[in-house]
């Protein structure tokens, strides 16, 4: 059946892929519409809401690039993959952009030709346990069965780590987070291994969230962000700045609230470049002026698509940590609008 | 006098590839073949010149590379270390075995049903009936997943085995059944061949005694055949048969010094023995169960098809209902059975690949799963997945074909 699919996608993709040789970006405005590579549902990332609606953390990254582009935000068609489907969509030219808590590798990256422009989320692989395991360390695992979510870069983290604390485990590899989640409260494994944003999302969902714990160690770096096709450096440049936009804005003060009247109103240069009412900078991107600020008005800053998705206000309740601005220790920064 | 003329023999002319009924349907046909060739020759261009647009290439190399994850039931030594291809292998072996063990127990639940469903007794008629409906009209995905889940939340974890008043315990002792699988006491051997007397060769004598004893029980009641036809009295073969069965491998099993390994629980899991796991057992029971409705049928219309005079025959002559159905309705009917039997053979060695959905390691959740998503040779890994499945699937027709020529009427 998968096998089909992806033949099938190849296929269609093959025939289709005339046009994709052109750049993405001119493809992308003759079209009206982005094209959005995104998860089959992970809450808070990547999700249709209750009318249908795709809503996430990822998602809002879209939108922002096709406000830029289009200057529409709802100009975006969303290509649901899977963990199998999402690099030949991508490569086949089905999709413009892929955002999809996709970590950024070095094989991924040089091997398979693709570009990742930036990192919308760090994250780290982390274990969950049940409390009355009595278990406070990874390292105490010896033995132990542990459920994973396949199709990911977890798998070869936990065997890295195993092998090098010279204990053993048994892998029980779960094709979805929701079915992992059954495995694990049953019993059927001893530990969960995924994201650290992950198991802080599938925690809040348990009826008593108190009796797990998440282990101390962070066994991975997991560096999440969209990517585009190696080669098209022009598209990559303007999905990466519509990143960078958001971060920035943050770091500016710019939200939602204000982009509409801040640019005319403020005396920094930089948010005047930023928004487009001072400088070229859409024009050498080709794109228009303000492109920053239609990314900016469809959900706000950084910040706020944060604190909306997956932030501590909601069910997921993920604290900033390393993704906090620079200014505040973190780690998200982007490089100076001039 | 008269002199056969031959037909008009006019030259050929290109009019009649056409026009002549002798050469349409060869030129139709032709037509068909090219445009076909065309179709798969565009397609394969297109897929070529996209991927080297893409600066993508066709490389079986990572193949070679360490595959870099574990895999939880392997049949040969496997670690994180080994190279993809020994995970593919891995998952070919996961998948024959589940397909093995599921094209049996399929088959003997399928012959019970079927047969059973034509018993005079209403309420086992109606219940097989029953059986094969539920079953067959479910997709066998829904049913793995239930059988995984029942399974996960019925039998208890390991850690209810702790303690001194654990809420559960072995069975003799000896087999613990918990939501991660089911643990028997493992055989080895301490003076067999191999390192540390365990290497395979004490399997394959194990397994080459079974052989001969099974050549020489048939021998044993061939030649009681022949002096039955001779002389009208078959000589009791029963004693000398079950010595031929028992004692060489019982001689064999103690020179190697079989031992049993028993299990027991160790840190979170159950250490030693054999372990069967749980995707498997789910995966097995549901393949089983589900193909097996199928074959119920498919028994049940061989059965049917063979006419009720024979059974009546065969009554007449004073057989028993039990020799009937043995040696006059089977007989006759497995001619019908076999083709369609084999038809659901390839179905189980296809449907297993499924095995993901309950974290079995087949040849799908390796090589088409993990190692396609890590390497990102998607189409590399698919072409292989696919050529797999055709070969077996060749093979497996290519057995059961030779036994259906052996059972298929004979035409002299």
């Amino acid at each position: 059946m998968k096998k089909t699919a992806i033949f099938g996608a190849l296929t269609i993709a093959g025939l289709a892929a005339g046009a994709a040789a052109a750049g993405t970006l001119d493809d992308v405005k003759a079209r009206g519409k982005l094209n959005c590579g995104v998860t089959t549902g992970l809450v808070g990332f990547a999700a249709p809401d209750a009318n249908g609606k795709w809503e996430g953390f990822d998602v809002a990254v879209c939108r922002a690039v096709a406000a830029a582009v289009l200057g529409d935000g709802d100009a975006v068609e969303f290509v649901p993959t899977t963990g199998k489907t999402r690099f030949t969509a991508l490569a086949s030219g089905e999709i413009d952009v892929l955002a999809r808590n996709t970590t950024w590798t070095f094989s991924r990256d040089v091997d398979l030709k693709f570009n990742f422009i930036g990192v919308n989320y760090y994250d780290g692989q982390g274990f969950m346990v049940p409390k009355a395991l009595g278990v406070s360390s990874a390292k105490d695992l010896d033995g132990a069965t542990v459920c994973i979510q396949t199709g990911t870069t977890t798998e070869l983290n936990l065997a890295d780590f195993f092998r090098t604390n010279n204990i053993s485990y048994e892998p029980v590899p779960i094709e979805t987070n929701a079915e992992a989640q059954q495995q694990y409260l049953a019993g059927a494994c001893d530990v969960y291994t995924t994201d650290a944003s992950g198991l802080a999302a599938t925690r809040a969902t348990f009826e008593t969230p108190g009796d797990h714990i998440l282990l101390p160690e962070i066994i991975s770096k997991e560096p999440l962000g969209p990517l585009v096709r190696h080669g098209d450096d022009e598209w990559g440049d303007v999905v990466a700045w519509t990143l960078y936009a958001l971060i920035a804005a943050e770091e500016l003060g710019v939200t939602s609230a204000n982009v509409a009247e801040i640019g005319t109103s403020t005396n920094n240069p930089e948010i005047k470049r930023l928004l487009g009412t001072e400088g070229t900078l859409g024009e050498m991107m080709g794109v228009d002026a303000d492109w920053a600020a239609k990314a900016i008005a469809v959900g706000g800053n950084y910040g706020e698509i944060f604190a909306k998705n997956i932030g501590e206000e909601t069910p997921i309740g993920l604290a900033r940590g390393l993704n906090a601005q620079w200014t505040n220790g973190g780690l998200i920064y982007a490089p100076p609008f001039r | 006098m008269t002199t056969l003329t031959d037909p008009p023999k006019g030259a050929f002319r290109p009019s009649m590839l056409l026009y002549d009924s002798r050469y349409r349907s060869l030129t139709l046909q032709a037509i068909a073949a090219i445009v076909l060739a065309c179709c798969f020759l565009y397609l394969y261009s297109n897929l070529a010149a996209n991927l080297r647009a893409a600066g993508l290439n066709i490389s079986y190399d990572f193949l070679g590379n360490p595959a870099g994850y574990d895999i939880n039931q392997t049949l040969i030594d496997y670690t994180s270390q080994s190279t993809n291809w020994r995970a593919a292998v891995v998952g070919i072996l996961n998948t024959l075995l589940v397909a093995f063990l599921a094209c049996i127990t399929a088959t003997v639940f399928g012959v019970l049903a079927g047969v059973l469903r034509l018993s005079p007794n209403w309420l086992v008629r109606k219940l097989m009936a029953f059986y094969v409906e539920i079953f067959r009209n479910i997709p066998v995905l829904i049913w793995i997943i239930i059988i995984f889940t029942i399974m996960t939340a019925v039998l208890p974890s390991p850690s209810a085995f702790r303690g001194e008043n654990a809420s559960s315990s072995m069975l003799f002792d000896a087999v613990a059944m918990t939501n991660r699988g089911v643990y028997v006491p493992g055989p080895y051997f301490t003076r067999g061949f191999g390192a540390e007397g365990n290497g395979a060769l004490n399997w394959l004598l194990v397994i080459a005694v079974l052989v001969g004893s099974l050549i020489a029980t048939r021998m044993v009641t061939a030649s009681a055949d022949a002096k039955q036809a001779a002389t009208g009295v078959r000589p009791k073969t029963l004693w000398l048969n079950l010595g031929i069965w028992f004692v060489p491998i019982i001689v064999v099993l103690f020179a190697l010094g079989l031992t049993w390994d028993y299990p027991a629980l160790k840190g979170f899991n159950f250490q030693g023995g054999l372990k069967i796991g749980g995707p498997l057992i789910a995966l097995w029971f549901a393949l089983s169960i589900y193909t097996g409705a199928f074959i119920a049928e498919n028994v049940r219309a061989g059965i049917q098809a063979v006419s009720k005079g024979q059974t009546e025959a065969a009554a007449a002559l004073g057989l028993r209902p039990r020799r009937i159905m043995g040696l006059v309705v089977l007989p006759q009917a497995l001619r019908v059975i076999i083709p369609p039997l084999i038809s659901q053979y390839l179905n189980i060695t296809k449907n297993s690949s499924l095995a993901i959905a309950v974290g079995y390691a087949d040849i799908t959740a390796t090589l088409g799963g993990i190692t396609l998503n890590q390497t990102g040779r998607a189409i590399e890994c698919v072409l292989l997945l696919m050529l797999f499945y055709l070969i077996i699937s060749l093979l497996i027709s290519a057995f059961m074909n030779v036994y259906n020529n052996a059972m298929k009427l004979k035409e002299r």
